[in-house]
């Protein structure tokens, strides 16, 4: 039996960043093959090469047999490879049969558009995965679930023979979870090949034939399901050596800096968040992507306030509705996407150092080169950040580089707090350390900080504390020198032994 | 790199300065002291409403509201003036009545989030007929002492030309050198950014047109005391040739980047191209076609920059 989809030592870098190291990986016809691993691990680029929509660096994908070195997306959905994202890729305005069949016919621009046929086509489909949706109705209409199914229909309506689900049960609930099993045993049992990712284990057992585990960008095995057990996978997904030395963590923390109780916001998914952190500790938070993470931060610094709970600084309950408020409060926060919205990429070096504390550095509110030079200057050197000249635009610096003009905006505010999320995320091994050296230094110097991290050795590595979230609700708090299977095993839910001291 | 950061403005500076040189040469008639002063004085109020686009520009914002507001003030202050304000006093009342209506589009747009293109459209065709149906297009006639202040013309003219360029001159040095003009600037290119750094975008997108509202007024102020009467559509079809000045000026229509300067040139030059024209003894019709030639070029010159600072970021993904 020819395998539908084979990888062959696949890599792909990203600058300087390796995502795929050579991974192998085989998809079967009428099989369920479970892909695992952390974020980071490779996962949604490996997606991406099935797709076309990356081009590989190296190594050979056949599909059916036969070598394609220029896989782009529409000659992978000529070959049957449909992918249905976690986020439904539907156009919002328009219909599901519009939906349809801008995905199934051919494009003829000038071509009459024959409305019975599509509709007629839309129903046979949608009846076959068993959605009871109008063909008329609008995507946006529909709940999460229900756009799933309309991916599902299209892919099945191409007649895809490779079909990739990305979490697709992470928003549903359990009925619906059962219904999306029954159709990816329907479609399985028509011989199409299907290459399911899920962070659920127990959803990997109940589904999958076989299970490939991917760690840095390397495959770490593929096993049949019934020839290995949770433990095994877990320990598979985070084994890997530390290679990296962290600086030592401080003697004992200080007094109680931040304490959350309660805290919830309904619109982000947060629920009933409580825990406190200490001047000069460094409090990791892991968890995996949509853990609420990222959303505990936000509600922190006031960009999205919370519904219910407190927040107090040093004793004292504050209110925090917006950046400005919580930057008052001695409050700073490292955004994850650096490249969006951490720093201020048309502008120059200087004018994103001083951006946060105008205030400080220029009472009156008339800007003065000399202290801002003097300021960018400080900056550049203290944080050790490679830039052409303070007046080079933030654009033309490095990822690291840009994560650091990012943090020294904060150290002119001397916050009391420093909430940071993903801080080396797509950062240089040699920034990293960097980066590292820097938040412990702050750290030293009496602020607490909030580490979010994906990467668990760094949580492992920094943390005094970890805690560890999972749908939208703290789980567990672990102390420092926790193995990273116990780490991992709490965020998947798998562990008996939930948070020692939830505060 | 930092040679070059104005190349966009000293290019358009350095057109203009051809202009200027080829007149010199071939047309020296334009060099008599009366014409040209007449020719400044003009222009004077439609460089004050440029300089308060660029403001709005900036924040990644558009008004195009800015003829009608200008007309309103204009009559309004005339009838100010009419009903026995004195001079000195219609400039504050034009500053309140153009900052009051550049408020009102700042609420809509900052406020509720309303598209600023939409808001402002809006705003153009209410104010513009509401004028019409209030005055039925009769011209208000001003009492003595408020042309010119009361002065002779030459002297008036010297008067508002110096005014201008003061205020102009303040408006640029303040835009680099306040911290709300370094606002402007941030919010413009990232307005998430913006606020994660602690400013409020809101806030400063509402100044931005509160400013282009109370810069209008002031302009309104200086086209009055240049006639014995008030025109009520005064303000027509400013909007156009104060963006086409901006956007000529090296401001980026997508927000954040550009010098007030810039733009202040850019209308200059747009401006000289009508009497440069009649003293080169060629056709008038000509005009908007050299105009909309510099507009085109200035478009294609920031889509191509644009382009290259693209190609230029992907290097570091």
């Amino acid at each position: 039996m020819t395998p539908l989809l084979v990888f062959q030592r696949i890599s792909k870098s990203f600058g300087a960043v390796r995502a795929l190291r050579g991974v192998d990986f085989e998809l079967r016809p009428g099989e369920v093959h479970a892909l695992l691993g952390e974020n980071g691990a490779g996962k949604s680029t490996l997606i991406k090469v099935a797709t076309g929509a990356h081009t590989p660096d190296g190594g050979t994908l056949m599909v059916d047999g036969e070598v394609h070195d220029g896989l782009t997306p529409a000659l992978a959905h000529d070959l049957g490879i449909a992918c249905i994202y976690q986020q439904p890729a539907l156009f919002p305005d328009l219909t599901v049969m519009e939906n349809l069949a801008l995905r199934l016919e051919k494009p003829a621009s000038f071509a009459r558009v024959r409305w019975t046929d599509r509709r007629k086509r839309a129903m046979e489909l949608l009846a076959k995965v068993g959605a009871e949706i109008l063909p008329d109705s609008t995507v946006n209409e529909l709940s999460m679930p229900e756009q799933q199914l309309v991916e599902i229909a299209g892919a099945v309506g191409a007649e895809a023979r490779i079909v990739i689900m990305d979490e697709p049960t992470a928003s549903l609930t359990r009925r619906e979870q059962e219904r999306l099993y029954g159709i990816v045993r329907a479609l399985k049992s028509e011989g199409i090949g299907i290459i399911y990712i899920s962070h659920r284990l127990e959803e990997i057992f109940a589904l999958a034939d076989r299970v490939t585990v991917l760690r840095d960008g390397s495959s770490a095995g593929t096993f049949d399901v019934c020839d290995i057990n949770e433990g095994e996978l877990i320990r598979l997904m985070v084994g890997r050596e530390v290679t990296h030395l962290y600086p030592p963590p401080l003697g004992s923390p200080g007094e109680v800096r931040l304490k959350v109780d309660h805290l919830c916001c309904h619109a982000s998914g947060v629920e009933a968040v409580s825990f406190e952190v200490r001047a000069g500790e460094i409090l990791g938070m892991a968890g995996l992507v949509g853990a609420g993470r990222t959303e505990l931060a936000r509600i922190l610094f006031g960009i999205t306030p919370a519904d219910a709970g407190t927040i107090s600084m040093d004793g004292r309950i504050v209110t925090v509705r917006s950046p400005s408020e919580a930057i008052d409060e001695g409050i700073a926060y490292v955004p994850e996407d650096r490249r969006r919205h951490g720093v201020v990429l048309d502008m120059s070096v200087a004018e994103n150092v001083t951006l946060a504390a105008h205030r400080r550095y220029f009472p009156g509110g008339w800007l003065r080169d000399r202290i801002e030079a003097g300021a960018a200057r400080d900056a550049v050197e203290r944080l050790a950040i490679k830039t052409a000249g303070i007046d080079a635009p933030v654009s033309s610096l490095s990822g690291g580089n840009q994560q650091k003009v990012s943090l020294s905006r904060w150290l002119a505010t001397e916050p009391k707090l420093l909430i940071l999320d993903e801080p080396t995320q797509g950062v240089d091994v040699g920034a990293k350390s960097e980066i590292h050296a820097l938040i412990r230094r702050f750290a030293e110097a009496g602020m607490a900080v909030i580490l979010i991290s994906s990467d668990l050795p760094e949580i492992l590595g920094m943390s005094d504390r970890i805690a560890v979230m999972g749908g939208g609700k703290l789980i567990g708090i672990l102390p420092s020198g926790s193995a990273a299977a116990d780490v991992m095993a709490v965020a998947l839910g798998q562990s008996g032994t939930p948070g020692k001291d939830i505060a | 790199m930092k040679d070059w950061r104005y190349r966009r403005e000293l290019a358009v500076a350095a057109l203009l300065g051809c202009i200027l040189l080829g007149l010199a040469i071939w047309a020296p008639a334009f060099y008599q002291a009366q014409p040209l002063l007449s020719l400044a004085t003009r222009e004077a109020p439609s460089l004050i409403v440029t300089c308060g686009m660029v403001i709005v520009i900036l924040t990644r914002q558009i008004d195009i509201s800015v003829g009608s507001m200008f007309s309103v003030c204009g009559v309004v202050c005339g009838l100010l003036a009419a009903s026995g304000w004195p001079v000195w006093s219609l400039l504050p009342a034009g500053v309140v009545i153009g900052g009051a209506m550049g408020a009102v589009n700042g609420v809509f747009i900052a406020g509720l989030g309303l598209p600023s293109i939409v808001v402002t459209l809006a705003m153009l065709v209410a104010l513009r007929q509401g004028l019409n149906l209030f005055r039925q297009g009769e011209f208000v006639t001003l009492p003595d002492g408020v042309q010119w202040f009361g002065m002779s013309q030459v002297h008036g003219q010297i008067v508002v030309l110096c005014a201008t360029g003061v205020l102009v001159a303040l408006l640029a040095y303040g835009l680099q050198r306040i911290s709300l003009g370094r606002h402007f600037y941030a919010v413009g290119s990232d307005a998430e950014a913006s606020r994660l750094a602690g400013l409020k975008p809101r806030r400063v997108t509402f100044l931005a047109f509160v400013f282009l509202g109370a810069l209008t007024g002031i302009a309104a102020m200086v086209n009055v005391v240049q006639s014995p009467q008030v025109q009520p559509l005064s303000g027509y079809g400013m909007e156009l040739k104060v963006i086409a000045a901006v956007v000529v000026g090296g401001v980026a229509i997508s927000g954040g980047r550009g010098y007030l300067w810039g733009a202040a040139v850019g209308l200059l030059l747009l401006a000289c191209i009508s009497p440069a024209l009649v003293y080169l003894h060629m056709e008038a019709y000509w005009e908007k076609a050299f105009q909309g030639a510099i507009i085109l070029v200035a478009v294609l010159a920031e889509g191509l920059r644009a382009r290259s600072a693209r190609r230029h970021r992907t290097d570091f993904s």
